[in-house]
Parts: structure tokens; C-alpha cells; sequence
């Protein structure tokens, strides 16, 4: 009998595959489940939909409504958008990736196979980074295709950057949510939990931190995303504004507001993504398939 | 030589212990039944042998190796279905299990063969590549089984695989468990139908309260326990509720009757002893006693009281 624990060769001839090639077997076979999922052509849709609206909203009152130059085009149409894409795509595919493997049962096909958990795990969550990046792909090209329609002469710089920006997003909030994906048992508990933090707890604490707190909020999520839409402002928003509001009897209190460098803002992602993931597969091999 | 081990294996879900310290170790190529009623700790068992819960205390062995530390290891040579999984609605038989097969590193030359004999010995070639989706619970149950086998592993760990298939099903999944034994396999089955574990399995291994009460072979278990054979019990039906007291004094006077138990409130359950004659005398009495007896079922066999006695004995 051999001693190694990458390869395991059985009498009837199967050689178990590595955990790393099974994390992409895994990641083949969930991604056709996901562009076979109506979640997918929802996401799609939806998609669609928006850059339909940009593209017609555009073209009727012109292009004029962004501002005179290119940059000023992309930082209408995607440092607006891009942001929210990337947090429906999360939700999306990420939401219940794990949650959905207890509730539905479908954890219970594999687990029981000569497998790690976080060969499961990871092998999932490649798969929704590639169904997440199809969407994204789409919104870029009719991104691309409208800026080089109005500015035919070139794509600024500022835009490749935030796109990259938009791709470590990304890559940070499924993270997150694969992380709360595994925190529970039931996908829909699962979902709504991302849904709140994602689309409104996070704007609802920065606000809250900016009345009474008056700190950075280096440890959001959101706070860090915003490099996507500052990146395409020329010049870059100044790391602290300093804003006097006007009270009843004269000069009223000041308010400062921050905004991220892009190491910030980078570091602030990486970061979110690293814990996330390892809190994540831990969760999921310690949880019990009751 | 296939085995499997639980050494001391214990599992608490809070206060209450479901599995308390279980020791069992089957060795060669046979098919052992895990036998106990519901709640038994039949399925918390064989999750352990899969990973999918820890153990509270002790571990489970395959081959040898401990499965909470080695899993891939471990299970690279067992097959199991425990409970009942679903599969990706999206994907089609061959497809799900070709993904099985990918994973277990079933050779690529092997793959599709593999694949059509698994769901042709379940009896699904017709649906092979229609999605799973809409299939039944049965249709499904019959994927689960072609997966545990789809890899040929030398054991085999089966969790009530009949339930959820009309009875048709069952006997078909009898009859596929049965077909598995003639490769010399370790086939470890629970069911909490005795039939079932009499009908396929060599060995039986009975559980109740999340102890293992025996293990030994079939025929062992039943001479073992039901003395020289004249031992029987019947199960008798009455159109009316019983009356306990009127009826133990007299039905336990009847010769040859060992002991009288109400199950509910029209049913009760008669031990006795004697053999033929006696179970003629009893069901005579009952008749004359005029308690509106409508079933009198004799027990199928020693194995039956054997079970029912053991897990009587643990409530
Ligand atoms: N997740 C759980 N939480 C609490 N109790 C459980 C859980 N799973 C099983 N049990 C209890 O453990 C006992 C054994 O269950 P199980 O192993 O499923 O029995 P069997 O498969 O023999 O019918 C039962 O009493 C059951 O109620
Ligand atoms: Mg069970």
C-alpha cells in the first residue's frame, strides 16, 4: 500500500485525482450548473437592462449629461454602475453557494466522496467568479462599445485601472459572501443577510460613522470599492475634505469626508477577501452534514 | 481484506446521545445489515464513516484508516449513500455521475462505460440525459445507488437505500445489493426492515439507542436468542379496544403462553411457547373469549422475535 496521500491507487485501477484537480473538476461542473441556473439569465438580465437604460438615456439627452471629456463618459457609466454589478453578482452566486449545498441537499452528493470540503468550497467559488466574470464581460463590452462610439480616439488609462479595481471587488465580495453563505443553514436566511450588509448595511454604517463617529471607515467593504469610481475622477478626490456646513446662527459644524487611497482601498480589499476565505473553509469543514 | 472499524464511537447532539460508544468491526467480503428501528443511530453511524459529522468521542476506521483525519484516503475505496442527496436539478444522470467518476479518478478510457453500466444495473438508460430536476424521489434514489457503485470500490456503505422507491423499487435494489455480494465486497446496509436484512444480508449487525445490541451471522443471531425454536409470538387484532387486566389474567392462563403485551389500544402481542399446538390453543381461547378478535398474525419468523425482543429489551 502506498504512503501518499496526493495520489491513491485502488485494485480497481482509479488514481484519485489531487485536491487541486478536483477543486477544478468541481469548478467544470458547477459552472455548467450556473449557466444552466434562471439565476444566471436573471443576473443577466438585469445586466442588460441597465446598460439598455445607460445606452438610451445617453443617446437622448446626449453625452453631453456626463461631462466634455472620455474620462468623465466612463465615470458617469462606470464608476456608477460597476460597483453595483459586482454586488448583485455576489449576492447572486454567492449568497447561498454554501447554504444552498445544506438546505438543498446537493451537499450530501459529494461530501460523502473522497474529497476535501474545501476542494468543494473553492472548486464553488471559482465557478462563481467565472459566472460573475461573464456578466461583468458583457457590461464591459457594451461599456466599451458606447465609450468608443462618443470618444472613438481613445479609452483613458484611469478606466483599465478601474476595471482591474472592479475585478479585486469582486473577487472580495464573494469572498464575503461565500463566507456568510457558510455562516448558515438556510439559503434564502443566507441571501437576505447578504443583501442587507451589501446593498444597504454598509452604506447605512458609513453614513452613521460620518454623523457621529467622524473616522475613516477603513474597515468597510464599501469604503474600499469607492477606488473604482474615484480613480476615474481627474483630479483623484483628496484623502480628507473638510466641509463647514452653514447652522442657524452662522458658521454651523464641520464635517470631514473621507475617501480612500487606492493602496487603501486595495488593502482594505485583499483584506476583506483573505479573512473571509479562510473563515469561510474553516466554517465549512467544521460543519456537520446532519 | 476490506474492513470497517468504529471504535468507541459516540456522538452527543447536545445532551442527547445518539450514538454511545459503538464497537463493531467487520472484516472480509460479506454483506452485514445494520439492523434497529427508527432513531436507532444507524444513519449517525454511517455519517461518521463518511465525514460528514465528528464523532463526539471514538473513531471510525476504513481499511484501517481513521476517516475524521484521512478522509480522501479513507474513502477512496468505499462508495457510500447515506440518507437521501439530491442532485443538481440542472444536470442529467450522466453527467452527475461523470462527475463522480472524474472526482474518484475512475480512468478516462473506463469513464463512459463505467457510467452506462451504473445506470443500466438501476435501470435508468432511458433517462440518462434528461434533467434530474423533474425527476421523482425514487428515479433519484436510483442515481444515488449508481454513484456509490459507479467507482467499483471493494466496500460499500448503504443507508436505507430502499427508502422512497415504490415496492417494486425495493426489490429491485434487493436484488442489485444481492448482485454486488457475488464480487467479493464488503457491503455494510442498514434498514430498519428485518425482511430486507434477512432476504440480502449474511450478517447482521442489530442497534437500538445507539447501541449495538449483537453481531454475529443471521443464523446465529436466531438460534442464539430464540432457544430450541418452539419459541413464537403472534399478533393479534380486535374490533374493539381491549380490556388489559380481564384479558392478561386470561389470556396468560392459557397453556403455553409465555406473556401477553398490548402494543395499542386494539393490538397486543402474545409469547408463547410449544411450537404449532400451542398457537392453535391460543387462537381457539381468543376466539371463545368472544373480545371481537379480527387479525391473528404469527410472527414470520425466530429472527422477527429475536429483533423485536432485542429492541424491546433497550426502551
Ligand atoms: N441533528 C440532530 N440533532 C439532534 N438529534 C438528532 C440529529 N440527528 C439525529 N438525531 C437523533 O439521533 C437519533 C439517531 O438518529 P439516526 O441516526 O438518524 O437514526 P436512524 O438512522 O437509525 O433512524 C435519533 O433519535 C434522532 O432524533
Ligand atoms: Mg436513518
Amino acid at each position: 500500500m502506498s504512503n501518499s496521500s496526493q495520489t491513491e491507487e485502488s485494485k480497481e485501477g482509479n488514481i484519485l485525482p489531487s485536491s487541486v484537480s478536483q477543486v477544478g473538476i468541481v469548478t467544470k461542473y458547477e459552472i455548467s450548473n450556473y449557466f444552466r441556473s434562471r439565476r444566471f439569465f436573471i443576473l443577466l438580465g438585469i445586466g442588460l437592462a441597465i446598460s439598455a437604460l445607460l445606452t438610451f438615456l445617453i443617446a437622448h439627452y446626449g453625452v453631453s449629461s456626463f461631462g466634455t471629456t472620455s474620462l468623465d463618459f466612463y465615470s458617469g457609466w462606470w464608476g456608477r454602475s460597476a460597483t453595483f454589478i459586482v454586488v448583485f453578482c455576489a449576492i447572486f452566486f454567492g449568497g447561498d453557494a454554501i447554504s444552498g449545498e445544506f438546505q438543498n441537499k446537493t451537499g450530501y452528493f459529494l461530501v460523502g466522496n473522497p474529497i476535501r470540503r474545501s476542494s468543494i468550497y473553492i472548486g464553488k467559488w471559482f465557478a462563481a467568479l467565472a459566472a460573475s466574470l461573464i456578466i461583468l464581460g458583457v457590461f464591459t463590452a457594451i461599456t466599451l462599445a458606447n465609450g468608443l462610439y462618443y470618444f472613438p480616439s481613445s479609452v483613458p488609462y484611469q478606466f483599465e485601472e478601474s476595471f482591474v479595481f472592479t475585478l479585486v471587488y469582486l473577487i472580495s465580495a464573494l469572498g464575503l459572501t461565500f463566507f456568510f453563505s457558510s455562516l448558515f443553514k438556510s439559503s434564502s436566511f443566507s441571501i437576505l443577510v447578504t443583501v442587507i450588509l451589501l446593498l444597504f448595511g454598509f452604506s447605512l454604517i458609513e453614513e452613521l460613522i460620518f454623523v457621529f463617529a467622524h473616522i475613516e471607515p477603513w474597515f468597510l467593504l464599501s469604503y474600499g470599492s469607492e477606488i473604482v469610481g474615484d480613480i476615474l475622477t481627474n483630479p483623484y478626490p483628496q484623502h480628507t475634505i473638510q466641509t463647514t456646513g452653514f447652522g442657524p446662527g452662522g458658521r454651523g459644524p464641520t464635517f470631514t469626508t473621507y475617501n480612500p487611497t487606492i493602496p487603501e482601498g486595495l488593502a482594505i480589499m485583499l483584506i476583506y477577501f483573505t479573512v473571509t476565505a479562510v473563515l469561510g473553509l474553516v466554517l465549512f469543514e467544521r460543519k456537520e452534514f446532519t | 481484506m476490506p474492513s470497517i472499524e468504529a471504535v468507541n464511537l459516540s456522538k452527543k447532539y447536545g445532551s442527547f446521545t445518539a450514538l454511545d460508544s459503538l464497537n463493531l468491526k467487520i472484516e472480509g467480503a460479506k454483506c452485514v445489515g445494520f439492523l434497529g428501528p427508527n432513531g436507532a443511530g444507524k444513519t449517525t453511524t454511517l455519517k461518521i464513516f463518511t465525514d460528514m459529522i465528528r464523532p463526539s468521542a471514538g473513531h471510525a476506521m476504513i481499511n484501517g484508516i481513521t476517516v475524521h483525519e484521512h478522509k480522501r484516503k479513507a474513502l477512496a475505496h468505499c462508495g457510500a449513500l447515506i440518507e437521501t442527496p439530491e442532485i443538481y436539478p440542472s444536470l442529467t444522470p450522466s453527467e452527475a455521475l461523470s462527475m463522480i467518476a472524474e472526482l474518484r479518478g475512475v480512468p478516462h478510457s473506463d469513464r463512459s462505460r463505467r457510467i452506462s453500466e451504473a445506470i443500466e444495473e438501476v435501470k435508468m438508460e432511458e433517462w440518462a440525459d434528461k434533467k434530474v430536476g423533474k425527476f421523482s424521489k425514487g428515479m433519484k434514489q436510483r442515481i444515488n445507488i449508481a454513484a456509490a457503485l459507479l467507482s467499483e470500490p471493494d466496500i460499500i456503505l448503504l443507508d436505507e437505500p430502499t427508502t422512497g422507491l415504490d415496492p417494486r423499487g425495493m426489490s429491485e435494489v434487493r436484488e442489485i445489493v444481492r448482485s454486488l455480494k457475488q464480487k467479493s465486497r464488503l457491503i455494510f446496509m442498514s434498514s430498519h426492515l428485518l425482511n430486507e436484512v434477512s432476504d440480502v444480508c449474511d450478517e447482521v449487525a442489530m442497534i437500538d439507542h445507539g447501541k449495538l445490541l449483537v453481531y454475529d451471522t443471521l443464523a446465529n443471531v436466531t438460534s442464539k436468542f430464540s432457544g430450541d425454536g418452539s419459541d413464537g409470538s403472534v399478533e393479534i387484532g380486535t374490533l374493539r379496544p381491549l380490556d388489559e387486566e380481564i384479558l392478561k389474567s386470561n389470556v396468560a392462563s392459557i397453556p403455553g403462553v409465555l406473556s401477553f403485551e398490548r402494543i395499542d389500544v386494539k393490538n397486543a402481542r402474545v409469547r408463547f411457547s410449544g411450537g404449532p399446538e400451542s398457537q392453535e390453543r391460543i387462537l381457539v381461547a381468543l376466539v371463545t373469549m368472544k373480545i371481537g378478535l379480527i387479525s391473528f398474525r404469527p410472527s414470520s419468523s425466530a429472527l422477527e422475535d429475536t429483533y423485536l425482543n432485542l429492541i424491546k429489551d433497550t426502551l
